[in-house]
């Protein structure tokens, strides 16, 4: 009965762990392939419908074809131009442009989000004036920013890192405003103080909302740059902004839509890239079931 | 209050004169009021006490999370830990990792972490689970893995704040006796507060009551028993049912 030998208490333990984890769920290869199945049908459906679409509006003659293209042309343009040299370095002279106006406005908006959530004083102030400036059309910022920066690729900068630094500031100030008050307790007991305590509770707790913060952040950089790009063309870089507006003055209605969807591309490779990061984190802390 | 006058009696906690105020004014909360009791060294103190009473002001106040607003309170050389109703794992973490943080914030090395954090998996009863992730884990092994990550502070007194409030019945009679188990080997001096009278009985030493509002201490229970007890004993059942009229009075006085 209760005078237990310490056995039978390990049996009781062992056995009562392994009725309420309940039966391991395997996922074998089978598996593996309807879930990819079930996340890719409903994007291949969508093209179909798009493209679909698209090659009715064409057959019912609404435009001239050599401004409304069919599909089946865009698609021959994307193969032409795809292989090409020059059509990468458009890409990576954009992806440049998008990788360090990110980057900066990471920088910034980490920095500035440690600053409002550490200091109370700024918290009020500044606080308010990141929500103002995520309302705003980063496009209004252009002609202060060519005034500030004549035709150069730091008027683009200056407003790619205006548009996405307080999306990305504000994901770190709510995921540090919300960690768990028993959270920080038990870093307390702990003895987790000053830095230490950032390092190990404050930002590790705040990662998935600053996760948030970098994809919509993201989001505003990737459109900022493109209305730069069309906006303010620096002399001699071929970028896909300035592509689009050289095919646009040519009248080069294929090369134009394929360069959209490029655009597009772009954007939708990038987004899988946060979700999946979002996913796996999702994950490993046990919110998705 | 019961002052151990025995010559040799180490006491581990010391309260005296206790008293705690939320807030200034005219919304001043007086939580608190003049709570004394000592615990001696290897005890297992069960505090007992109606919702709201302060129970919870009273753990984070003997760990150091508060200052007090009047009286003191002296644990002498005695390391401290508390332990929640919720486990209050970090995700992030595995949870071997959850227990090695806590030795890592004591300045254990690494090598020594990886060993001393696999050796309290197994005091846990949790040996081979280091490299789940603590969603993986029951409600119940949840919580001795936070039992785990406060025995690597390395505390003999540790203070328990309803840690089994949130289980179910079979799973925390079986901590009861885990945790009696692990009180014994390691010598720990125990403050286990809870708003179960049973629970209280089957695990403690001595009960203390406490009155709500503000929370003075009511009363003290020894309790006789020899261990290791039964939470559905007569006996248990016996005291509990006298705790639980106390408490009654006391909890009826307020709707007056
Ligand atoms: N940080 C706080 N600020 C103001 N009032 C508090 C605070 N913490 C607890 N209280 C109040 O103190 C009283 C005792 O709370 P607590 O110690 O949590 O009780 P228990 O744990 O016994 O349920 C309650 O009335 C509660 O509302
Ligand atoms: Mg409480």
């Amino acid at each position: 009965m209760a005078a237990d030998t310490g056995v039978g208490a390990a049996e009781r333990v062992a056995g009562l762990d392994r009725l309420e984890l309940g039966p391991r769920k395997d996922g074998g290869p089978g598996v593996w392939a309807r879930k990819l199945w079930k996340g890719t049908w409903p994007k291949v459906l969508a093209i179909v419908i798009v493209v679909g679409a698209w090659q009715l509006v064409v057959l019912a003659e609404w435009r001239p074809v050599f401004v409304l293209p069919p599909p089946s042309r865009v698609f021959d343009e994307l193969v032409r131009v795809v292989p090409t040299a020059s059509f990468w370095d458009s890409v990576l002279l954009t992806m440049g442009r998008a990788a360090t106006g990110f980057g900066l406005a990471v920088a910034i908006g980490m920095i500035i989000g440690i600053a409002v959530a550490r200091f109370q004083p700024l918290r009020a102030a500044i606080g308010s004036l990141i929500t103002g400036m995520q309302t705003m059309p980063s496009i209004v910022w252009f002609p202060f920013a060519i005034l500030l920066f004549k035709i150069s690729e730091e008027a683009i900068l200056f407003v790619v890192v205006l548009g996405a630094a307080p999306s990305i500031a504000n994901g770190l100030i709510s995921g540090i405003d919300y960690v768990p008050p028993t959270w920080k307790r038990v870093g307390q007991i702990l003895g987790m103080r000053g830095f230490g305590l950032y390092r190990h509770l404050i930002i590790p707790a705040a990662l998935p909302s600053f996760v948030s913060g970098l994809k919509q952040g993201w989001a505003f950089a990737w459109r900022s740059l493109m209305a730069g790009e069309l906006l303010v063309i620096v002399p001699g870089a071929l970028s896909i902004g300035v592509r689009l507006q050289t095919s646009r003055d040519l009248n080069d209605a294929p090369g134009l839509l394929a360069y959209v969807i490029i655009v597009l591309c772009v954007g939708i490779v990038v987004d899988i890239v946060f979700s999946a990061a979002d996913k796996a984190l999702r994950r490993r802390w046990g919110l998705t079931v | 209050m019961s002052v151990g006058t025995e010559t040799g009696t180490e006491h581990a906690v010391r309260l005296d004169g206790v008293s705690k105020t939320y807030g200034k004014g005219r919304t001043a909360l007086l939580a608190l009021d003049d709570v004394s009791f000592d615990v001696r060294r290897g005890e297992f103190v069960s505090i007992l006490g109606a919702s709201g009473c302060g129970k919870s002001t009273l753990l984070s106040l003997i760990a150091g999370l508060d200052p007090l607003s009047a009286g003191t309170i002296d644990v002498s050389d005695h390391r401290v830990s508390l332990m929640f109703q919720e486990p209050a794992l970090f995700p992030w973490l595995t949870v071997a990792g959850n227990i090695e943080i806590a030795l890592r914030m004591r300045g254990v090395e690494r090598a020594a972490r990886r060993e001393r954090s696999a050796r309290l998996l197994d005091v846990v009863r949790l040996e081979g689970f280091g490299r789940k992730r603590p969603h993986e884990l029951s409600g119940g092994m949840r919580q001795r893995v936070a039992l785990a990550r406060a025995l690597a502070q390395d505390a003999d007194v540790l203070l328990m704040d309803e840690p089994f409030g949130a289980l179910d019945a079979m799973t925390r009679d079986i901590l009861h006796d885990e945790l009696e188990r692990i009180w014994r080997e390691r010598e720990l001096t125990v403050l286990f507060v809870t708003h179960n009278v049973r629970e209280a009985v089957r695990l403690g030493d001595r009960v203390v009551l406490l009155s709500s509002r503000p929370g003075r201490v009511l009363k003290e229970f020894p309790v006789e028993q020899r261990r290791p007890r039964r939470i559905d004993s007569p006996q248990v059942a016996e005291l509990a049912s006298a705790i639980t009229d106390e408490l009654r009075a006391e909890v009826s006085r307020h709707g007056r």
